[in-house]
């Protein structure tokens, strides 16, 4: 990977951002939406429930901000690759001295940026509004936050391979591939609520165990490391996968020409 | 002779039961601009964009300063750079912001002043704070032109860039085109329908039909083997039919 290179494609996505600040309203909007629904549901809960519903709803909240850290950085590997298709760029990236992995490496930093925006203003704005401090997760989170990330980045190769090979019909799988794995990835309701057979979807997906984790930590203040292990190295696999389907899909892209009828579209 | 910079030999690209390219082979040599011509469909820009490693050929070899393209691609491209008709650089940056972005890419020395020598090169100097959105097709397609001069390059590939430029501006393109290869030493492979650019531009010219090579030649060269007065009655000889060995309409008069 080349520094330099990785360097300038995040400089493009900046001055995409810092020339056309409308496109923060994507970024902060939704994930706003998402806290306010879910936040005043936790509060109305907390209010109206018996007191056999535990007491720990706020987990709810806390699922937002790491569900939200887990789609930003999907969305900043998928619309990466759509902002060229977009502008017509493609072909002035690919036919420039670019590898695969100087093109990935930006497209995560970019995720990364994209999920630190979103996380400090949900964090901020949750402990405002409804009194939840993400940072009661204390060192726990840096490993879950390392695990969404990486989960992201390897939906966001998978979308990215899909989008590659279907063409730009498919575009709309750059949104819609992590609410494929929504319902079984227990964001909002633990693993145990799923029909069996749906529990072992769940446990194949590393972000599963994430939101397991963070409901008990937030119960017991304990950490599952064993949990958290086994998330990282399903989480390694998932992105050597990605990894894989990406370059295997952009040769393919190649042979086909696919990557000249994106910029002819 | 200078020795080849671009070698290419068999190229083959098949898309499904189509052949695009049919096992063409040429060479440039230093500092030589080759006109690649053809109607619509006859393979140019598939040619073209084998050579930038973004389609793979299904046969056949190329070479770009004596290294196979695959496996030195990046190597190879760092010392290239082209422009197309068909891309755009992103509409929502301001020029000089593209041009840093590629700069950068291509690891351009010295890259706020090469940023300034090109765009005053292409006479688009006064355009440097412009959102490229907000071009004019013409000044786009000079932005276009002037990303794939930043880094001095030995190749450089020209698809149709005269495509939207008024004869003005083309003319005035056509002269860098020149000036770059005569002060930089550039080696040019050159596309277009526009027979002037073409006999004015290129050193040799190869005429493509249904994805093969058919003639080879210089402009004079050519315009005897075809037995025509102009490039444009080949090109559109051989758009219509792809006669190449000698003029049917002369050899009924004799």
């Amino acid at each position: 990977m080349n520094f330099s290179t990785v360097r300038a494609l995040v400089l493009r996505y900046l001055y995409l951002y810092t020339r056309t600040p409308i496109r923060m309203v994507e970024l902060l909007f939704w994930p706003l939406v998402h806290l306010l629904v879910w936040g005043y549901l936790t509060q109305f809960l907390q209010q109206n429930v018996g007191d056999d519903f535990p007491h720990e709803i706020t987990f709810l909240i806390g699922a937002v901000i790491l569900w939200d850290i887990l789609f930003r950085a999907q969305q900043g590997v998928a619309i990466f690759f759509l902002e060229d298709v977009w502008s017509r760029n493609l072909l002035n990236i690919f036919a420039a001295p670019v590898t695969n992995a100087d093109y990935l490496g930006s497209t995560y930093v970019v995720g990364m940026m994209r999920a630190t925006v979103t996380t400090v203003m949900l964090a901020v704005l949750s402990m405002l509004l409804y009194s939840f401090n993400v940072l009661s997760m204390s060192w726990a989170l840096l490993p879950f936050v390392f695990n969404l990330l990486i989960f992201g980045w390897a939906l966001g190769m998978v979308s990215t391979a899909l989008i590659v090979r279907w063409g730009p019909a498919a575009e709309s799988l750059a949104w819609a591939v992590p609410f494929f794995i929504q319902p079984f990835a227990a964001v909002y309701y633990p693993v145990e609520y799923l029909p069996t057979a749906l529990q072992w979807v769940a446990k194949a997906l590393p972000c599963s165990y994430i939101f397991e984790g963070m409901r008990d930590v937030l119960k017991t203040g304990e950490v599952n490391w064993g949990e958290l292990g086994l998330a990282t190295g399903l989480n390694f696999i998932y992105l050597a996968f990605a990894g894989v389907l990406f370059v295997r899909v952009m040769n393919t892209a190649r042979e086909k020409g696919l990557l000249t009828k994106f910029s002819s579209q | 002779m200078e020795p080849s910079v671009l070698q290419v030999s068999g190229l083959t690209k098949t898309f499904g039961n189509v052949t695009s390219v049919n096992g063409i082979s040429f060479e440039i040599a230093k500092g030589e601009i080759l006109g690649l011509l053809g109607a619509n469909g006859a393979g140019k820009t598939t040619a073209i964009n084998m050579v930038l490693g973004i389609v793979t050929p299904t046969e056949g070899r190329i070479e770009v300063f004596g290294k196979e393209l695959m496996s030195s691609r990046i190597e190879i491209l760092r010392r290239m750079n082209f422009c197309s008709t068909y891309t755009q650089l992103p509409g929502n940056l301001r020029v000089w912001q593209n041009l840093k972005i590629f700069g950068q890419i291509y690891r351009v020395k010295d890259l706020k002043r090469r940023i300034d020598e090109v765009l005053e090169m292409l006479e688009i100097a006064h355009l440097k704070n412009r959102v490229s959105g907000e071009l004019s097709a013409g000044e786009g397609t000079r932005l276009n032109l002037c990303k794939a001069l930043l880094n001095r390059p030995e190749l450089l590939l020209l698809d149709e860039p005269t495509a939207s430029l008024d004869p003005d501006i083309a003319d005035k393109v056509r002269k860098v085109v020149k000036r770059i290869r005569d002060e930089e030493g550039a080696t040019i492979l050159y596309t277009s329908h526009n027979m002037r650019d073409v006999e004015e531009v290129c050193d040799r010219v190869a005429f493509m039909h249904k994805g093969k090579i058919l003639y080879t030649g210089t402009a004079e060269e050519t315009l005897h083997h075809f037995e025509e007065k102009s490039l444009e009655d080949v090109f559109i000889r051989v758009a219509r039919g792809g006669e190449i060995k000698s003029n049917p309409a002369k050899e009924e008069k004799s």
